[in-house]
C-alpha cells in the first residue's frame, strides 16, 4: 500500500504536481487560519507553475 | 560554515569481506562481458552480454566513483538542511522521498536525444558506441549532472545562468544565456526534423500522430472542467484513444480518399509543424500541453522499461558488426571521422548540456537531503545511459543493409529497392530488393528507404523485439507505428514547451532594447516572441528538410555541438567552484572531461567549418555549390538558380552559427581560467553558498 501510494506521488510528481496532502499539512502546521488552496486550485496552480511564464518555468531535455 | 569537518567521512573502499567478494564477482563480470563484445568477432554477439556489461560498469561506477565524488570531492553533508528544508512550502520547495525525486528527475532529462543519437552512431558498429556511452557517462556526464545538482542546492535552487552570472561574473553569464537560446533553436529545429523524417509519405504515422492533438484537448477539457486534477483517469482516457488511433490509422492508410488527407511531403509537414509550434504554445497550457505532457511522460516511462524487458526476453543477436568501415568518415547517416563525430553524434546518452539546465531547475527544490545528491543526480544520468544503450541495441539487431538502406539518404542509394540494394552491396551488405519492400509491408509503410533521422530505424528495431514478445509478425506494424507514435508524442511536447522557454528567453533579451517587449503576459509581446522563437527553429528545420544531404547529417552534429559544449560549460563552471571552495586537488574530477569536451567539440566545430570534404565542411559545400552556379550548373536537389543561392544561404549560416558555438565555450574558458586564478590567489574558500548562516 505504501509502495503504491509512493508510486502514484513519483508519477504525479514527473508531471509536476506534488502531493497536496503535503500541502494541506503543511499549510496547517505552518500557516494555521491562512486560506488554503482547493485540490482544483492546487492542481491550476502547479499546471500554471510548471508551463507558465515566468523565470520558474523549468526547462526541457532534449 | 557548515560543519563538513565534523561530517564522518565515508571509507571509499568495502569494509566488509562479504561486500569484497560481492564487488570483485561485479567486477569480474563485468570484465569478461566487455571483454566478449569487444574481442568476439566471426559470430554475433548477443545483446545480453551488452545488458551485462552496462550495468556491471555502473554499479561499480556509482558505488565507488560516485561515491569517492561524494565524499572526497564535494564532501556532502547530510546534516545540512537544504532549499526544501529550509524554505519549506509545500508547493515548489518540498522535501521529496529520493525514489520519488529521482523518477521527477529522470523523467525531465530522458528525450528523445539519447534514443536518436546511439541509432545513428550505429553506423560505425555497435562497440565503439557502447564504449563511449559507458566512459562518457561514468567520467563526465553523470559527473556533471550530480555537481551541478550540488552546487544549485547548495544555492537556494538557483539555475545554471545564475550560477554562472554570481560566480563567474555578468559577462560570462550573458554569453552563456544567448548560446542556451541557441542551443535551444538548434535543439528544436532536430527534433521537429525527426519528426518531419519519420512521416513523410506515412499516412498512417501522421494520422496517429495528429490524433494526438484532439485527444490532448479532449483530456484537457475533461481534467480542467469534469474531474480536476484527475491526473490518472485523464492519462488512462489518453491511452486508450492513442490505442484506438493507432489501430485506427491502418484502414485510413489503406482508404483511397482518407489516405491523401494524411500523406504530406517534407516541406509540407515542415510548415505545418511550425504553425502548430505557434498555435500550441500560444493556446492555454492546460488544454493542450499538459495533458499531452502526461502522456508522453508516462509513455516514455512505461516504453523505457517495455524495451528493457524485451531485451531481456528476446535476448537478440547484434546483426551489426562491432566496427564497420564507416569509422573512416564515409557513413551515410553522418559525415566524418569516429574522432570527434561520434562523440558529437551520440550526444545526450553519454554527456549533455541540457542536463545542468533540469539540475539546476525544480530537483535541487525538493532534495530532501545532500545524501540523496548521489542517488538522483549520478544515478539517474547512468539511467539515462541504459537508456541509450537500448536504443543502441535495438538498432544493431537489425540485419545492417537494412539499417543503412533505412539512414542513407536518396543521393546515396537511389529510390527504389533496386538501386538501395545495389548501392548497399557496394558497402559490403547483402540485401535483396525483395527484403526491403516485405520488411516495408511488415511495418505497414510504402518505403522504409532513406527515413534518416533515428525514430524510424529505432521504431523498426523496437517493433523487431516487441513483436516476438507479443504478437509476432502480425503485429510488426502496430509496434512499428506505436515507437513513432511514442516519439513524436514527446518530442512535439519539447518542441511545443521548447517554443515557449525559447519565446521568454526572446522577451527577455529584446526587453533590454524595447522595453514593451518584457511584457510576457501580454497578448501582443507574446505573439511577436513566438513568431520569432517560432521563426528561428522553422528557419533551421526549412533548410534541413531541403538539405540535400538530408537535414540529420547537417543540423544533428550541430545540436551535438553545442549540447556538448553547454556540458563544457557547466564543467568549467564546476571547475571554478571547486577551486573557489579550495579543493584543488580534486579538480581533475572536472578537467579531465572538460578537457575532453573540448577538444572533441573545437575539432568538430573547425572540421565542420573548413573541411575540404563538402559533406563534412560547410565552407566547402557552400563553395561547391556557388562553383557550380558560377559554370552556370544546378545541382540536385535544387532546381533553380535560386534555390542554389539558398543552399548557399544556409550553409554560410551554419557555418556562422558554429562560429558563434565556438566563440561562446572559448569565451567562458577564458572567463573561467580567470576565476580560477582568482581562486587559488585567494587564501579562503570564495564560493558563495547560500545556507550557511541559517541553524540547522
Amino acid at each position: 500500500m505504501r509502495f503504491l501510494h509512493k508510486l502514484a506521488e513519483g508519477a504525479r510528481l514527473m508531471v509536476g504536481v506534488p502531493d497536496y496532502d503535503r500541502y494541506v499539512a503543511h499549510r496547517a502546521a505552518h500557516h494555521p487560519g491562512e486560506p488554503v488552496m482547493t485540490l482544483k486550485e492546487f492542481h491550476r496552480d502547479r499546471v500554471d507553475r510548471r508551463y507558465g511564464t515566468g523565470p520558474g518555468a523549468p526547462p526541457r531535455c532534449c | 560554515m557548515a560543519t563538513a569537518a565534523t561530517t564522518p567521512i565515508a571509507p571509499i573502499a568495502p569494509t566488509t569481506v562479504r561486500e569484497w567478494i560481492t564487488w570483485a564477482v561485479v567486477a569480474i563480470v563485468g570484465a569478461v562481458a566487455l571483454g566478449w563484445i569487444a574481442l568476439m568477432r566471426g559470430e554475433p554477439v548477443n545483446a545480453l552480454w551488452i545488458v551485462v556489461a552496462a550495468l556491471c560498469v555502473y554499479a561499480i561506477a556509482y558505488r565507488f566513483y560516485g561515491l569517492f565524488i561524494a565524499s572526497r570531492v564535494l564532501r556532502v553533508d547530510p546534516s545540512r538542511p537544504t532549499p526544501a528544508v529550509r524554505r519549506d512550502d509545500g508547493l515548489d520547495y518540498v522535501p521529496t522521498h529520493k525514489g520519488v525525486l529521482f523518477g521527477h528527475h529522470f523523467a525531465a532529462i530522458a528525450g528523445a536525444g539519447p534514443l536518436v543519437g546511439p541509432v545513428l552512431a550505429a553506423q560505425m558498429g555497435y562497440l565503439p558506441g557502447t564504449l563511449w556511452l559507458l566512459a562518457g557517462v561514468v567520467f563526465a556526464g553523470a559527473v556533471q549532472d550530480f555537481l551541478i545538482l550540488y552546487f544549485s542546492t547548495r544555492r537556494d535552487a538557483r539555475s545554471l545562468g545564475d550560477m554562472i552570472r554570481s560566480e563567474m561574473g555578468l559577462i560570462p553569464g550573458t554569453i552563456a544565456l544567448v548560446g542556451v537560446l541557441m542551443i535551444m533553436i538548434i535543439l528544436l529545429a532536430v527534433l521537429a526534423l525527426v519528426v518531419v523524417k519519420a512521416l513523410t509519405g506515412s499516412p498512417w504515422g501522421t494520422f496517429t500522430v495528429f490524433a494526438t492533438i484532439p485527444i490532448a484537448v479532449l483530456m484537457g477539457l475533461y481534467g480542467r472542467f469534469l474531474r480536476p486534477g484527475k491526473i490518472a483517469e485523464m492519462s488512462v482516457i489518453g491511452f486508450v484513444l492513442l490505442m484506438a488511433a493507432i489501430v485506427g490509422g491502418e484502414p485510413v492508410a489503406h482508404s483511397p480518399t482518407l489516405a491523401p488527407l494524411f500523406t504530406y511531403s517534407g516541406p509540407a509537414l515542415a510548415l505545418i509543424l511550425m504553425a502548430y509550434g505557434f498555435v500550441a504554445s500560444v493556446a492555454p497550457v492546460w488544454l493542450l500541453l499538459a495533458p499531452r505532457d502526461y502522456l508522453s511522460t508516462f509513455l516514455k516511462i512505461g516504453v523505457i522499461a517495455g524495451l528493457a524487458l524485451g531485451i531481456l526476453y528476446v535476448r537478440p543477436d547484434l546483426q551489426m558488426p562491432a566496427v564497420t568501415h564507416f569509422i573512416d568518415g564515409t557513413g551515410p547517416a553522418f559525415s566524418g571521422k569516429l574522432f570527434p563525430f561520434l562523440f558529437i553524434t551520440i550526444a545526450c546518452g553519454a554527456v549533455s548540456g541540457f542536463h545542468a539546465l533540469i539540475a539546476s531547475g525544480t530537483t535541487p527544490k525538493m532534495v530532501a537531503s545532500e545524501a540523496d545528491l548521489r542517488f538522483i543526480g549520478y544515478g539517474a544520468m547512468l539511467t539515462e545511459s541504459f537508456v541509450a544503450i537500448m536504443a543502441l541495441i535495438a538498432a544493431c539487431v537489425l540485419d545492417p543493409a537494412v539499417y543503412f538502406a533505412m539512414n542513407a539518404p536518396p543521393a546515396l542509394i537511389g529510390t527504389t529497392a533496386q538501386s538501395a540494394a545495389s548501392a548497399i552491396a557496394n558497402w559490403g551488405f547483402v540485401v535483396t530488393p525483395d527484403m526491403l519492400d516485405q520488411l516495408a509491408r511488415d511495418v505497414g509503410e510504402s518505403s522504409i528507404l532513406s527515413r534518416a533521422g533515428g525514430a524510424p530505424t529505432l521504431a523498426v528495431g523496437m517493433a523487431h523485439i516487441l513483436s516476438k514478445v507479443i504478437g509476432g509478425q502480425a503485429m510488426m506494424a502496430f509496434w512499428y507505428h506505436f515507437a513513432i507514435l511514442f516519439e513524436a508524442l514527446f518530442i512535439l511536447t519539447t518542441v511545443d514547451a521548447g517554443t515557449r522557454v525559447a519565446r521568454f528567453m526572446i522577451q527577455d533579451l529584446l526587453g533590454s532594447f524595447v522595453p514593451a517587449m518584457k511584457e510576457t503576459q501580454k497578448l501582443g509581446p507574446n505573439l511577436v516572441g513566438t513568431a520569432l522563437a517560432v521563426g528561428l527553429w522553422g528557419y533551421f528545420l526549412y533548410s534541413g528538410v531541403t538539405d540535400p544531404l538530408g537535414g540529420i547529417n547537417t543540423l544533428w552534429p550541430l545540436f551535438g555541438i553545442s549540447n556538448q559544449m553547454l556540458a563544457a560549460i557547466a564543467l568549467i563552471l564546476s571547475t571554478v567552484l571547486l577551486f573557489k571552495m579550495k579543493r584543488d586537488r580534486y579538480a581533475w574530477v572536472t578537467m579531465v572531461p572538460t578537457a575532453w569536451l573540448l577538444i572533441c567539440t573545437l575539432t568538430a566545430g573547425w572540421q565542420k567549418l573548413f573541411d575540404p570534404n563538402p559533406k563534412i565542411g560547410f565552407l566547402a559545400h557552400a563553395q561547391m555549390f556557388s562553383d557550380a552556379l558560377a559554370r552556370g550548373e544546378i545541382l540536385a536537389p535544387a532546381k533553380s538558380a535560386a534555390e542554389m543561392q539558398r543552399i548557399i544561404l544556409n550553409d554560410r549560416i551554419d557555418a556562422a552559427l558554429c562560429v558563434l558555438f565556438i566563440v561562446v565555450v572559448l569565451s567562458i574558458l577564458l572567463y573561467g581560467i580567470g576565476a580560477i586564478r582568482k581562486a587559488k590567489a585567494a587564501t579562503q574558500p570564495t564560493t558563495q553558498e547560500v545556507g550557511d548562516a541559517l541553524p540547522a
